[in-house]
């Protein structure tokens, strides 16, 4: 399984299904992160985490092991 | 009757600049009942009968943040008559999501579709008609930040409110989904406002566990509802909460995709991405933060020629506070001849009680609001939330969010505004852990009493100031990760899905108010909390046994000149024995006692006290220069007992004026209580480890039962440290299912 964390740095990929459940998970659904949503992975912050991502036009931040539970192609 | 439009819509949507480009001047700001999130109200400007209900921003209706509940909660219950929904059109896909859930509600909705100067430079064009026809609303276009439209939004909201006319709901679902939300419809219908019908079936269709807990519906009903959902999500091979969240989307992207066409930019960049190229750039990231915090520290708190806010503070405690109200005061007081105009008691009173108290408190304005409006530039630019993006993976770590780096920095120098910064931080949990542990950083009121010790004790070792502030830090850190196994601090868990919004030139307007109203409401304080406890103490200070120490006299009550012989040495006297397990024995333990207490005022007052107490009556102040009075400390203190004594008051409750910020900040008086009791026992604990195993070491204590309670408390602090987790969730990460509680 692929998943966001996996992504290098410059790549596009479409979101297939969501991990998990509840707050966290619906979180992210809220924030636009949705099932066939296309995700660009634009930067890895300084230390290492989280990760910065271009999705329905803007940017967001998202730590890794959230990231770890998108699963993309 | 006043007609009540509630503003909502998505954090840096350009919502506060509507609400204020909208009231002017006439806000009330306070906090939402028990919370810590903020609530704004105001009146509409030039209509007097129209009240302006600012929600927090926000970008869903679901149940897990406090903002979401306490909007949605607002909107329920207070049935708000219309509802301005700013939308920021450069961002209009996330923007409309929570759009979709307001129009659920039944209640008039207008959308302010903000920002359009910047959509028509980008080169996009969005038709208002068909994207208020594909939602049922009114769209009108704004832009908030040049007065553009505001005004032509609220009235109509203010005219659909009076008319309390409600637009056509569009049919954002399909298929099943529709379906099983109708069929639900039905079988609540008459047990729920009707207004709210639909609200209420699609949230028991998300098995929403706030609704869920309100309709307190019977067991065959929700059993009959949950088949629905059972049979939707069998069909859908989803769970119920994301077929919602996907089908929004969904109906959003078709509406955006009819209404907006978008000038493709290719892969232009922007000028914000190029900035945050290098801004939040992987090697430049780093240095460029500790530049700009080293900025922000020496204008607010450093000593260089361009420190405004210390040479603002410095002014007001050395002239305002030290020559000019007290000479009013004497003016005033003070008759021809030198004769008083009142009796002498309330001249100390106001002279040495209150203007000595309150001044040495409201001293720290400058500095407060220097900082305050520098950090509401660092937010209104959208560099704080870089700032969390860069700090987030040291902080978390001790449940902090990238953001309490402000706070502590802040703190070193004062941790009143230090405290008050915490409002920047998103989640509650990280922001209530944050305002327990600022205030373990040694401020620049502490620093005289490890000047005193360092030089009285340790041959002026500048591993005292050192160690002053490790002993800070690893407090701060230890507290986190402590607390974070706590359930009331894992109870809810804190996902950093962070929206980064573009950089853009701070609105002045916006910053002098932000900063106004910080500045306020720390003067507010300080009329009441800290104007009764300087009250308290000076009484308690200026007030005792006039025949203390002479023979064979009893206790007579009456102002007496010498602190030993107040009611605060009684005190002392009383509660000394609490810190006998610290090594505070013998002839120190009620001066060290006393002290403490007299340290809640300002932490300086420490250094005073001493003075006081061992009968200083030179001419340099002990502030700049405490020498004088070492060699008298020397006879009292030990080594280890001065480093339990330094360990308990760097780390105990903070002054009163910190103690009031975390009041006003928790805006609880459980968790207020909870923050002051944590300080207290953790400083206690601290020293007595302190004490009882140091001294153990250099032989100045001797081994006994708190020799072994304190090897117990050790051992107990390290199993907290390194248990497990009990709430963690390690395996799913995204398991965390708890609604937030208000």
């Amino acid at each position: 399984m692929k998943t966001l964390k996996d992504v290098k740095v410059g790549d596009t990929v479409t979101v297939v299904k969501l991990h998990g459940e509840g707050a966290l998970k619906r979180r992210i659904m809220d924030m636009g992160v949705t099932k066939g949503t296309e995700v660009y992975v634009r930067k890895v912050a300084p230390l290492g985490d989280p990760i910065e991502v271009t999705v329905r036009g803007y940017e967001l931040s998202i730590r890794k092991g959230d990231a770890q539970n998108i699963e993309v192609s | 009757m006043d007609i009540k439009i509630a503003l909502a819509g998505n954090p840096n949507s350009g919502k506060t600049t509507m609400f204020n480009d909208l009231t002017g001047s006439n806000q009330r700001v306070g906090n939402w009942p028990g919370v810590t999130v903020e609530k704004k109200e105001g009146r509409l400007k030039g209509r007097k009968d129209v009240i302006i209900q600012d929600l927090p921003g926000i970008y869903s209706l679901s149940p897990y943040t406090l903002e979401e509940v306490v909007s949605r909660t607002y909107l329920v219950n207070e049935h708000p008559d219309a509802i301005i929904n700013i939308v920021d059109g450069t961002n209009i896909e996330r923007n409309l999501y929570l759009t979709t859930q307001l129009i659920e509600l039944g209640i008039p909705v207008v959308i302010a579709l903000n920002m359009v100067d910047l959509v028509r430079k980008n080169g996009d064009v969005i038709d208002l008609n068909k994207l208020g026809q594909a939602l049922g609303c009114d769209v009108i276009a704004t832009s908030a930040l040049k007065g553009e439209g505001s005004k032509q939004v609220a009235e109509r909201a203010a005219q659909l409110g009076a008319e309390h006319k409600a637009g056509q709901m569009p049919s954002v679902f399909n298929g099943s989904v529709e379906h099983a939300i109708a069929h639900i419809e039905e079988s609540i219908q008459g047990k729920v406002n009707d207004q709210f019908l639909r609200w209420y079936a699609i949230k028991l269709f998300e098995r929403d566990e706030k609704v869920t807990e309100e309709l307190k519906l019977d067991k065959s009903l929700m059993a009959h509802i949950e088949e629905h959902i059972k049979d939707c999500e069998n069909e859908m091979d989803d769970d119920a909460e994301s077929i919602i969240t996907n089908q929004r989307y969904a109906y959003i992207a078709k509406v955006v995709q009819s209404a907006v066409k978008k000038k493709h930019s290719g892969t232009k960049l922007s000028t914000s991405d190029k900035i945050d190229r290098i801004v939040t750039n992987r090697i430049l990231a780093l240095p460029i933060f500790a530049v700009i915090m080293f900025i922000i520290y020496s204008i607010a708190m450093g000593s260089y020629p361009f420190s405004i806010g210390t040479i603002g503070t410095d002014w007001a405690n050395d002239t305002l506070f030290g020559e000019w109200v007290p000479g009013l005061f004497d003016r005033l007081l003070i008759g021809a001849g030198d004769v008083l105009r009142v009796p002498e008691w309330l001249y100390a009173l106001i002279q040495d009680g209150i203007v000595a108290g309150v001044g040495a408190v409201l001293g720290f304005v400058p500095q407060i609001l220097v900082l305050c409006l520098l950090l509401s530039i660092l937010e209104d630019i959208g560099y704080m939330a870089r700032i969390a993006f860069i700090m987030d993976r040291i902080f978390r770590r001790f449940g902090l969010s990238g953001k309490s780096f402000i706070p502590l920095l802040v703190a070193t120098g004062c941790g009143v505004p230090g405290i008050m910064s915490t409002r920047t931080i998103e989640q509650d949990r990280d922001r209530k852990m944050t305002i327990m542990t600022t205030g373990f950083i040694p401020c620049g009121a502490k620093i005289p009493i490890i000047g005193l010790f360092a030089g009285a004790i340790f041959n002026n070792s500048p591993w005292i100031a050192t160690s002053a502030f490790f002993i800070g830090i690893a407090a701060v850190v230890i507290s986190g990760i402590i607390l974070k196994k706590f359930k009331a601090f894992a109870g809810e868990p804190a996902p950093f899905v962070m929206e980064l919004p573009p950089y853009h030139a701070p609105s002045v307007g916006n910053v002098l108010r932000a900063t106004w109203e910080r500045g306020w409401s720390f003067i507010k304080r300080a009329g009441t909390v800290i104007l009764i406890s300087s009250i308290v103490l000076w009484f308690l200070q200026s007030y005792g046994n006039v025949n203390y120490g002479v023979e064979g006299a009893s206790f007579q009550f009456g102002a007496v000149d010498d602190n030993n012989h107040s009611l605060l040495r009684y005190i002392g006297d009383g509660i000394a024995w609490i810190f006998y397990p610290l090594g505070w024995i013998g002839d120190m333990a009620w001066k060290a006692a006393v002290a403490t207490v007299t340290g809640l005022i300002a932490k300086e007052e420490v250094v005073n006290t001493f003075g006081v107490l061992y009968n200083y009556a030179g001419e340099v102040d002990l502030m700049d220069d405490s020498s004088p009075i070492w060699a008298a400390v020397r006879g009292d203190f030990g080594p280890i007992t001065t480093y339990s004594f330094m360990v308990f008051n760097l780390l105990c409750a903070p002054c009163f004026a910190a103690m009031g910020a975390i009041k006003r900040e928790m805006n609880n008086g459980k968790w207020t209580l909870a923050a002051i009791g944590w300080m207290c026992g953790f400083a206690y604990v601290a020293a007595l480890i302190t004490y009882q195993i140091g001294g153990l070491f250099t032989g100045e204590a001797t081994f006994g039962v708190f020799t072994v309670i304190a090897f117990i408390l050790l051992a107990g602090v390290i199993y907290l440290m390194v248990r497990k987790n009990p709430y963690k969730e390690d395996v799913i990460r995204l398991s965390g299912k708890h609604a937030a509680n208000v």
